[in-house]
């Protein structure tokens, strides 16, 4: 059966709207299968608007690994802005892709990518439009299954009500996995329905099927046991892991959308996992073992991958990409390959003790010399000890120092509050380092138009690390923390006007942790904001504190539990966390000694260049560290066309 | 430096791609193609290449302009192919000729529209557009981000007519193909020629003059195609090809 297209009746709408161009698709590199000749079909989404959700490396990987294979088909589907909602609400357009503008209903599987749990409201603002059920249990085989994935859906509890099921960690194995598992029960003529598919999924143990799993809880409101209610299904369910990634040199040709974007850059994965050990990391934690792509690998995507988009920018992606065991001979080789096309070079997520001159030297060798950005994280000595960030401020002016001496004028610091055990005094230290890095940097160049920005965030406690137990710091302290962090500053007549201060208020970050460490209990405050209208929640316009607050008073009516509860409460050894029954490989033993560890304020090494400790995934998921060095170098490419 | 005019289409769904969409797109085409461009100097070189006159957004066209410096000689029709190879089918470079002659946006002097008005009976536009014609001035008004603006759109006008429906198969090439279901509903087809003047007249400001003189109200949103700009021949209210005087400066051989 052909599905109809909704291009016509969505192109009369384009015209009273903001940026139509985001809703036709047609991107370079994007991929229209024939519907018919495909018997698996998947729709993916990102559930943000186009401009955030088009770049994000993990759909556009699915996307291409999935259409790669004959006979299956998938299409991307964005969040769609609310004054486009509104009509096509009032016209009866239903969620669309954006490659054939095909019904997203109509599909096998509309997957979810959640790099964040604030994205929650738009998944069900897109089932609605889409005329799927909101609620799993309201849904019949005309429906897809509702499949999440991403960071949040290694605690899926707070949509389990809402979701098929949840994979989590590497998807690209795993999605072509589920589409045979699909295919199969297809071909058989769906026996036993959409409930026989899920329960094929759910005994592979690792595909988790909420409905399979029954929560039981203690008069106290803490959870008492999770429990497998279906025969064959496995107590807990495990993370995907892919090794060798230079198998999977994904996305190897990368859409290049008509419309603006976040990132506008040819993004290459340079390693997966981190092992760094920063306690306050989900994805540190979550991503083990680290498994880095070679030299040569990531010298032939950076190749083929600009060939294919005309990108000007190559960005290096890793969770700390300086650690790379050969990221110097990345850089020069890059920089050496494409000095005459004007290629600049970025890599997020530089650690200050891996930083060196002469990477940051060929980093900017194309491009421009602009400002240069560190995380210390904690502001004190101290802190850094409890988050296990072992970067000191000697370092830190060290680093600033050579940098300063090599022409760069900005650097901007990346900071948390509200870590465990913090003070104000801990929070006033970032001011301290702050100045100390401008003082440094006017003796170094003998100016004074030196600037230091300093960047803080809110510390959220999240799931599979060792601050999963740890008290969130509520909203009113930590706004005060910061305000008299900013009075420090500001109050500094040598240094405040050369320092920036940027921070967000503490509101945002307790919704975001009511969601992180939720269990299926918050499922109805997530329903009740998006009825009330909640919708695009990692946007300032749209985030509402108070909605929040209100639904989740009614929606959490009768269980004895609050946002408190879920938020600033210390959790005990002993409690059963809404997400054990999700094996991130990590060993909860380890993570509780961690904890303490950090509490004594004892520092753990990386696994990568001491012996093992034991943190449990590497055993439980039978995999290992992938590092260089390879010794290979990046060879200069064979001038063509010139 | 050799350089070159390209004239180029927005075409079906990609007359949503705003001017700025459109300039990095074609940059990135420039740089996937390996065009040797010339660059700007200064501290962040910028290739060169330079716009003309640019349609709205939503608004899909037969003839966009361009100019672009190379750094290297080129075959301007063997350019003209690898680009439109390049970029997205809709952004179709379909005329290139080498530069002879200065002043070319000047060159553009007017610009022909085709308006298609669906749900709107042929008799009744025809109606409508005799009305406007019968005006010396007609005042409309149109939100910009400085407030409202009231000007004259009818001055602008150097041709208006309405025309049969499917006019030499153009409107057909230009929404592409996922449209043709259209079936049986009325739908009136606009010619209009303006003259690129200031205040710029929009064809959306010939249809708020219809508006107001007429009341001819289109119950959906007119879709607009600009078939043609260029050099204006006041007699025959005709846009001729502005990539002419080039052409015809070829050197001989």
């Amino acid at each position: 059966m052909t599905v109809e297209s909704v291009f016509p009746r969505l192109e009369a709408l384009l015209p009273h709207v903001q940026k139509p161009i985001q809703y036709v698709g047609g991107e370079l590199n994007s991929t229209v299968k024939d519907w018919d000749a495909c018997d698996v079909r998947w729709a993916l989404m990102y559930p943000d608007a186009y401009e955030v959700g088009l770049p994000n490396q993990g759909v556009m990987i699915l996307y291409e690994v999935l259409n790669e294979r004959e006979g299956v088909l998938a299409e991307r589907t964005y969040s769609v802005w609310p004054d486009l909602e509104a009509l096509m609400r009032e016209h009866d357009v239903p969620q669309f892709t954006v490659d054939a503008h095909r019904p997203v209903k109509a599909f096998d599987v509309f997957g979810l990518s959640f790099s964040t749990e604030l994205g929650y409201t738009n998944m069900l603002t897109a089932l609605d439009l889409a005329g799927i059920p909101l609620e799993a249990k309201d849904r019949t085989d005309e429906d897809p299954i509702v499949l999440a994935g991403g960071h949040a859906a290694f605690n899926p509890e707070p949509i389990a009500d809402f979701l098929d099921c949840a994979v989590i960690g590497d998807g690209e194995q795993a999605v072509l996995d589920i589409t045979e598992i699909i295919r199969a029960w297809k071909a058989e003529g769906r026996p036993g329905g959409r409930d026989e598919l899920l329960l094929r999924l759910a005994r592979t143990g690792g595909v988790y099927v909420p409905r399979f799993y029954d929560v039981e809880y203690l008069a106290d409101g803490r959870i008492g046991r999770v429990v497998p209610n279906a025969p064959g299904v496995p107590w807990r369910v495990s993370k995907h892991t892919v090794m060798d990634l230079d198998e999977w040199p994904y996305p190897k040709q990368p859409l290049v959308p008509l419309a603006e974007t976040v990132h506008e850059r040819m993004s290459v994965e340079i390693f997966r996992g981190c092992t760094r050990g920063c306690r306050f990391c989900q994805a540190g934690m979550i991503t083990r073992p680290v498994r880095e792509r070679s030299i040569t690998g990531i010298g032939e995507m950076v190749e083929r991958g600009l060939k294919a988009t005309g990108f000007e920018e190559v960005g290096l992606l890793s969770l700390s990409s300086a650690d790379h065991t050969e990221i110097g001979d990345i850089a020069k080789g890059l920089a050496d390959r494409y000095t005459e096309d004007k290629i600049g070079l970025s890599l997020p997520s530089t650690r200050v003790d891996a930083f060196n001159i002469d990477l940051a030297n060929e980093l900017s060798r194309n491009g421009r010399r602009s400002g240069l950005t560190f995380a210390p994280e904690g502001g004190s000595e101290r802190m850094r000890k409890v988050i296990n960030k072992m970067v000191s401020e000697e370092d830190l002016i060290r680093t600033v120092a050579t940098a300063y001496g090599n022409g760069w004028r900005q650097v901007k610091l990346y900071f948390m509050c509200g870590l465990p055990t913090e003070t104000d005094e801990d929070v006033l230290q970032i001011g301290e380092m702050a100045k100390n890095v401008i003082q440094k940097g006017r003796e170094v160049t003998g100016q004074n138009d030196i600037r230091c920005t300093v960047s803080i965030g809110g510390f959220v406690p999240k799931p599979h690390t060792p601050f999963q137990w740890a008290p969130q710091l509520s909203a009113e302290a930590t706004d005060a923390r910061l305000a008299k962090l900013r009075d420090s500053i500001r109050g500094d007549r040598k240094y405040g006007k050369n320092i920036g201060y940027r921070y967000h208020d503490g509101k945002p970050g307790i919704v975001e942790g009511l969601l992180s460490r939720g269990d299926r209990r918050v499922g109805a405050i997530i329903r009740a904001v998006y009825e009330d209208g909640g919708r695009f929640d990692g946007w300032r316009e749209y985030f509402s504190y108070d909605r929040w607050m209100a639904c989740a008073e009614k929606g959490l009516a009768g269980t004895g539990v609050d946002v408190d509860w879920y938020t600033t409460r210390e959790r005990s050894y002993e409690e059963v966390l809404p997400w054990d029954h999700l094996d991130s490989g990590l060993d909860k033993d380890w993570l509780w000694e961690d904890w303490q560890d950090a509490l004594e304020e004892v520092e753990v090494d990386d696994c990568r260049w001491t012996p093992c400790f034991d943190c449990g995934v590497c055993p439980q998921m039978d995999t290992h560290i992938q590092i260089g060095p390879t010794g290979k170098k990046m060879l200069p490419l064979t001038v063509v066309n010139k | 430096m050799q350089r070159i005019r390209l004239r180029y289409t927005k075409r079906g769904r990609l007359r949503f791609t705003s001017h700025r969409d459109f300039q990095r797109a074609f940059e990135r085409a420039l740089r996937r193609s390996a065009v040797p461009m010339a660059y700007s100097a200064g501290f962040t070189p910028h290739p060169k290449v330079s716009y003309a006159n640019a349609a709205p957004t939503g608004v899909a066209s037969e003839a966009e302009y361009l100019e672009i410096g190379l750094a290297a000689v080129r075959d301007p029709e063997q350019l003209r192919a690898q680009l439109d190879e390049s970029l997205p089918a809709g952004l179709d470079v379909i005329d290139a000729v080498e530069v002879r002659t200065p002043n070319f946006v000047e060159r553009l002097e007017a610009s022909e529209w085709l308006v298609r008005l669906d749900g709107v009976e042929p008799v009744e536009a025809a109606l409508a557009v005799a009305r406007f014609l019968a005006e010396e001035k007609v005042e409309v008004e149109r939100r910009t981000k400085n407030g409202v603006r009231v000007f004259d759109a009818r001055g602008a006008v150097a041709a208006l007519e309405a025309v049969e429906s499917q006019v030499d198969g153009v409107t057909d090439t230009a929404v592409g193909t996922d449209r043709d279901v259209r079936t049986g509903r009325a739908c009136a087809i606009l010619r209009l020629v303006v003259r690129h003047a200031t205040p710029a007249v929009r064809p959306d400001d010939v249809l708020s003059g219809l508006r107001a003189t007429a009341d001819l109200a289109p119950p959906v949103p007119a879709e607009v195609t600009r078939l043609a700009q260029g050099p204006l021949d006041e007699e025959s209210g005709t846009v001729t090809d502005p990539l002419a005087l080039d052409r015809a400066a070829a050197p001989a051989g």
